[in-house]
């Protein structure tokens, strides 16, 4: 199930996806579309952490819009109560996922499965009553406005430039999770998938590992959180509820469990899935349930990774 | 001390719902090792497809709540005969995604076909609160209780003394050496989810006229249910009935004395204390994972 390519492979894989975030904005006829193309690129921002977990680790976490969340009322807050400048705040933001996702998955990740799902789920489900209740710091199911993203003088507030921004951090996020699942961690990381009880025989620490990918991934999806909520200029407890942490892994099944770009994809075709359509609204329930439970029960391994499959057996 | 009984009567009615909830979650785990996330909709679908007979069709109560449970028992035996049965020899990450999607799918198709808003229930019997002490009672407490007495007896009764009951106590302990003495253990596993399912709705039509329902409240209710199921250990449905209760009634008192905004935090914080003090699970000999 697991990517195996080697270094030069994942090299072009990248390359070409720079080129693709190069190209694209050619193609781009308004402002519409830059919006669109940026959400995409942020929710694969996450897909691409909660990967690492899911696809690679076989841990899923059913409250990933949680560690989102905390990334964009960081920002929120930091910026616009202590005057931080904005990167920091964004670097801050996911120190505090970071912990979190310590402090939490500390106990929940030595259990396995069912356990840890129900529990991620639990944990999403608190954090966004917090969000909800705490109005003083997130100005409650109102939302809250966000400051503009600025470093000194220079204030992005163009669309366009976003888009470069967001398109970086998307390559920036891609190379450090091929980095990482190329590693001796990432080997371990499969192992867990594969073989838990063997992993664990030939010494490696289990329950620090599945702590240290719980962590990774919840800083990718504040990262995405707080450039998300600088983007829109406004941030509301809905990107912390359950139905966003059910669209995340939605994103991460579609588009194939352990691979890098099949996340990025499937975030892509929801995304504008979600956006383009606005009868989608009322049946986004049934969509999302549609594809989780079509896909495991046809396609266990996604859309891309069979399509890859169907290739390389075709030539 | 007079709100402690309003509070322990309080708790005790919600806890009774997340006792037959959690006891549902158990009758699955023991037939396939599988945790059902789609648990908690069939208490939405118990509440929700009653009231709709009840008011757009005039169905007397007791029939709508008959179709309503054989809807659920339906809904339940689909998601296994479709999802868990395709994918038994998948990895447990599979399963909890189908059971997942399974679960947002039928919220879903339910939001869509009977809208969004609350739905309420009459009570079944008098609305005049009984009063005790400081403390007054609605009747619909005690058909809640009593649901959950009758839940109780019932199941002690079938897998005590029938033939299939005992099946399926052969098949949770051992799936393998019970289809060797001849037991159709794709049968009990079938049957396990119907009547899980029909577990579910009962409790969802009985808290109806306290709570209202929703076509959302599912995802709670299973959390709930399942930190019920955990505390008396998953792989014994009577555990849930004292999980469910204790859980019902801490989280009546953190709500009543704490926080109110925070109660449902009382169950997610429940789970992580379990796990943190035996994190096999209360009850070490019931494996967690799915091998």
């Amino acid at each position: 199930m697991s990517e195996r390519r080697g270094g030069t492979s994942n090299r072009w894989a990248i390359l070409l996806l720079a080129g693709a975030i190069a190209l694209l904005p050619a193609f781009l006829p308004n402002s519409f579309y830059f919006d669109l193309a940026i959400k995409a690129m942020l929710n694969a921002l996450v897909c691409i952490g909660l990967n690492l977990m899911i696809g690679y680790a076989g841990q899923i976490s059913l409250g990933h819009a949680a560690f989102f969340a905390i990334g964009g009322y960081a920002s929120a807050a930091l910026v616009a109560g202590a005057g931080l400048p904005a990167p920091l705040a964004l670097v801050a933001g996911a120190g505090m996922s970071a912990l979190v996702a310590f402090v939490v998955g500390r106990p929940i990740l030595r259990l396995k499965g069912h356990y840890l799902a129900m529990a991620t789920l639990g944990f999403g489900i608190i954090l966004h009553t917090v969000f909800m209740r705490e109005t003083g710091l997130t100005g409650g199911p109102d939302g809250r406005i966000v400051p503009a993203f600025a470093v000194g003088a220079l204030r992005l507030t163009r669309l366009e430039h976003w888009y470069w921004l967001v398109g970086g951090a998307l390559v920036l996020g891609v190379v450090v999770a091929r980095l990482l699942v190329d590693s001796a961690f990432g080997r371990a990381l499969r192992g867990l998938h594969d073989a838990e009880a063997a992993v664990s025989a030939v010494g490696v620490d289990v329950a620090a590992i599945k702590v240290r990918v719980f962590v990774i991934s919840a800083v990718y999806a504040s990262v995405a959180g707080s450039l998300f909520a600088h983007v829109e200029r406004f941030i509301t407890p809905g990107e912390s509820g359950f139905i966003r942490s059910i669209e995340f892994v939605t994103m991460v099944v579609l588009g194939g469990m352990a691979s890098t770009f099949g996340a990025i994809a499937g975030a892509a075709v929801l995304t504008v899935l979600t956006q383009v359509s606005a009868t989608f609204a009322d049946y986004k329930h049934i969509v999302l349930g549609t594809i989780l439970v079509f896909t495991m029960a046809v396609m266990p391994a996604g859309i891309v990774p069979t399509l890859a499959r169907t290739f390389s057996r075709r030539k | 001390m007079d709100d402690f009984l309003q509070f322990l009567f309080s708790g005790l009615t919600r806890g009774s719902v997340y006792a037959i909830v959690g006891i549902g979650f158990s009758i699955i785990y023991n037939a396939s090792r599988v945790i059902n996330f789609a648990q908690g909709e069939f208490v939405m679908i118990g509440g929700m497809v009653t009231v709709y007979l009840l008011t757009t069709w005039g169905m007397p109560l007791a029939l709508a709540a008959v179709v309503a449970t054989a809807a659920a028992a339906a809904t339940a035996a689909v998601l296994e005969w479709v999802a868990v049965e395709r994918a038994r020899s998948a990895t447990p990450t599979t399963i909890i995604i189908i059971t997942i999607g399974a679960s947002i799918l039928i919220r879903g198709v339910v939001e869509v076909l009977l809208g969004k808003r609350d739905y309420l229930l009459p009570a079944f019997g008098s609305e005049t609160p009984i009063v005790i002490g400081d403390a007054s009672l609605q009747p619909q407490s005690f058909w809640v209780l009593g649901t959950l007495v009758a839940v109780a007896l019932g199941l002690k009764f079938f897998l005590g003394s029938t033939l299939a009951g005992k099946a399926m106590l052969a098949t949770a302990q051992n799936a393998a050496a019970a289809r060797i003495v001849g037991i159709n253990t794709r049968r009990v596993l079938f049957y396990s989810f119907a009547a899980s399912g029909a577990l579910g709705a009962i409790a969802g039509i009985v808290i109806t006229p306290i709570t209202l329902t929703r076509f959302d409240i599912g995802v709670m209710l299973g959390l709930k249910g399942f930190c019920a199921s955990i505390i008396g250990g998953l792989a014994n449905p009577f555990g849930a009935i004292a999980g469910g209760l204790g859980v019902g009634i801490i989280e009546a008192l953190a709500g009543g004395y704490l926080s109110s905004a925070y109660q449902d935090a009382v169950a997610f914080l429940i789970i992580l204390l379990v796990l943190m003090v035996r994190p096999q699970g209360l009850f070490s000999r019931a494996a967690v994972e799915r091998v």
